[in-house]
């Protein structure tokens, strides 16, 4: 288990060098996406043929912070300040496992390096970390107030009224942000191992 | 009636950024089993220290303060219509304080209010009493362990479960399973037994009012509560599905009278962020536990 610096935009060589355990830091530009965005995205980005022309421009904005870059899984509580700056008051991650049907693509479609969430994803998104060379990091959920507390600034805010204040695209600078690999670029999950071996002791439990 | 508003106020701050004490000191006792250096005991040490970090920043422990669940207990007299209006108007405005996200999403059209108000939102339960104070309890439930409960048909045969405390235990034990750690935790469990789909649901969650030492009247039920608990913790799940010794900080069971076709078992996942404040209101002075 090691204790890692991520600085964005992160290299494939330095995912690949990610095992489940690490412990990591995380510095640079991150964007949250949670359910709605997910929605937005598919239907914007990727199922139609051609992104509409309304939607290019948070396209190619999307395309430049995600290419090497960090999707963070929250729905942040903030604050505007008196000069109408945004701050993250508290952040923590919300489950990941609902964009699952979504991820993969996702990965794909902007060359992601991380997701950061809680609760772990499936095997379509560990297939794709595989593929793609990224890894599902995991924070502390509930930790909102200390995470928050790892977020510098907020540089900017898409469809905050399209999506509500949770489900908007935040755009945020962080200085060591903690999480943990959980899904690495190897095929190996934690979440995978953690499922097998409760099942197993579910089982010896209900022999009982 | 006087206006309670601050009060309310007040009460969703400490509610949403002060964890109360029993949970907090479960937590602790839960850091102290998991092993030295462990995932276990680090996420636990994080969520000691958020804890801490919230309550002296008065911002939110959770970013998801989840549905506001007040139970208002009032005595003859008192007007349910006004104390509706004071508790919604606190709610609007501990949401523009930033104590409150905004969580309130029209179904249809996927529209978020910005104020947590919207027509069932947030939930109320009224009750007359014959005490000459007003109590109003409020607890914070969170949407992601929200999606982790879980209810049950008995006789169920994909796991055994017949029409007894046996059945309950199984399905109990399932339903933790099922959560892994994509609920947050460890959790408090709560658990009815009886009713009606919808009634059922609400006793479940009505468990999580309870003291966290406090043990079930009926020794039966007392029993399965505690053997529940060492159950579940045999699971290995740990904090937030890391692995580890503690998956559910407490269990609490209750009943309710069903139909003889019916044997629901419902399982409320509450996060280790468990978040519940209680109002007194007496003699025009306000304190909150």
């Amino acid at each position: 288990m090691a204790h890692i610096e991520l600085h964005t935009p992160i290299s494939e060589a330095a995912i690949r060098a990610l095992h489940v355990g690490d412990q990591v830091s995380l510095h640079g530009m991150a964007v949250t996406a949670r359910d709605a965005a997910h929605k937005y995205i598919m239907e914007n980005f990727i199922r139609p043929p051609a992104v509409p022309a309304s939607e290019q421009a948070l396209h190619a904005e999307l395309q430049r912070l995600w290419r090497g870059g960090v999707m963070y899984h929250c729905g942040p509580v903030v604050r505007q300040d008196d000069a109408g700056r945004w701050h993250f008051v508290s952040a923590g991650p919300t489950t990941s496992i609902r964009e699952e049907p979504y991820e993969a693509d996702v990965i794909a479609h902007f060359g992601l390096r991380a997701v950061i969430g809680k609760g772990g994803m499936g095997p379509k998104t560990l297939a794709a970390c595989r593929e793609h060379g990224a890894v599902y990091l995991h924070a502390v959920g509930g930790a909102a107030t200390l995470i928050a507390s790892s977020v510098q600034e907020v540089t900017a805010v898409y469809k905050k009224e399209a999506l509500g204040v949770p489900e908007a695209f935040w755009v945020i600078r962080v200085a060591g942000f903690p999480a943990v690999v959980t899904m690495d670029a190897h095929g190996q999950s934690l979440h995978e191992r953690i499922a097998e071996g409760s099942a197993q002791r579910l089982a010896a439990l209900m022999a009982r | 009636m006087e206006n309670l508003v601050p009060h309310f106020v007040e009460l969703i701050r400490r509610a949403a950024t002060d964890l109360p004490a029993d949970v907090e000191a479960a937590l602790r006792r839960a850091r102290g089993q998991e092993e030295a250096g462990s995932a276990a005991q680090g996420t636990l040490d994080a969520i000691l220290e958020n804890v801490q970090m919230s309550r002296e920043r008065s911002t939110p422990i959770c970013q998801d303060t989840g549905t506001p669940i007040f139970y208002v207990y009032y005595p003859t007299g008192w007007s349910t219509l006004t104390l509706k209006k004071q508790i919604r108007e606190a709610v609007a405005e501990a949401t523009a304080k930033s104590y409150l996200r905004p969580n309130s999403v029209n179904s249809l059209t996927g529209r978020n209010t910005g104020n947590n108000l919207g027509e069932d939102f947030p939930y109320f339960h009224f009750e007359e009493w014959e005490e000459d104070y007003l109590k109003v309890e409020l607890m914070l439930k969170g949407g992601g362990c929200e999606n982790v409960g879980a209810q049950y048909s008995l006789p169920d045969t994909r796991m055994d479960a017949d029409r007894d405390l046996e059945g309950v235990r199984r399905a109990v034990l399932d339903a933790v399973y099922q959560a892994q750690g994509m609920g947050c935790a460890p959790a408090v469990i709560g658990v009815a037994i009886g009713g009606d789909r919808g009634t059922s649901y609400l006793k479940s969650k009505e468990q999580f009012y309870r003291p966290l030492e406090d043990a079930h009247p009926d020794p039966k039920i007392a029993a399965l509560e505690q053997r529940l608990i060492e159950e579940a913790n045999e699971l290995g799940v740990g904090p937030m599905g890391f692995g580890g010794k503690t998956t559910v900080l407490s269990v609490k069971i209750d009943s309710l009278e069903r139909l003889p076709a019916c044997y629901f078992v419902s399982a409320s996942y509450m996060c280790w962020a468990d978040r519940r404040r209680t109002l007194i209101y007496r003699d025009g002075q306000a304190t909150i536990e």
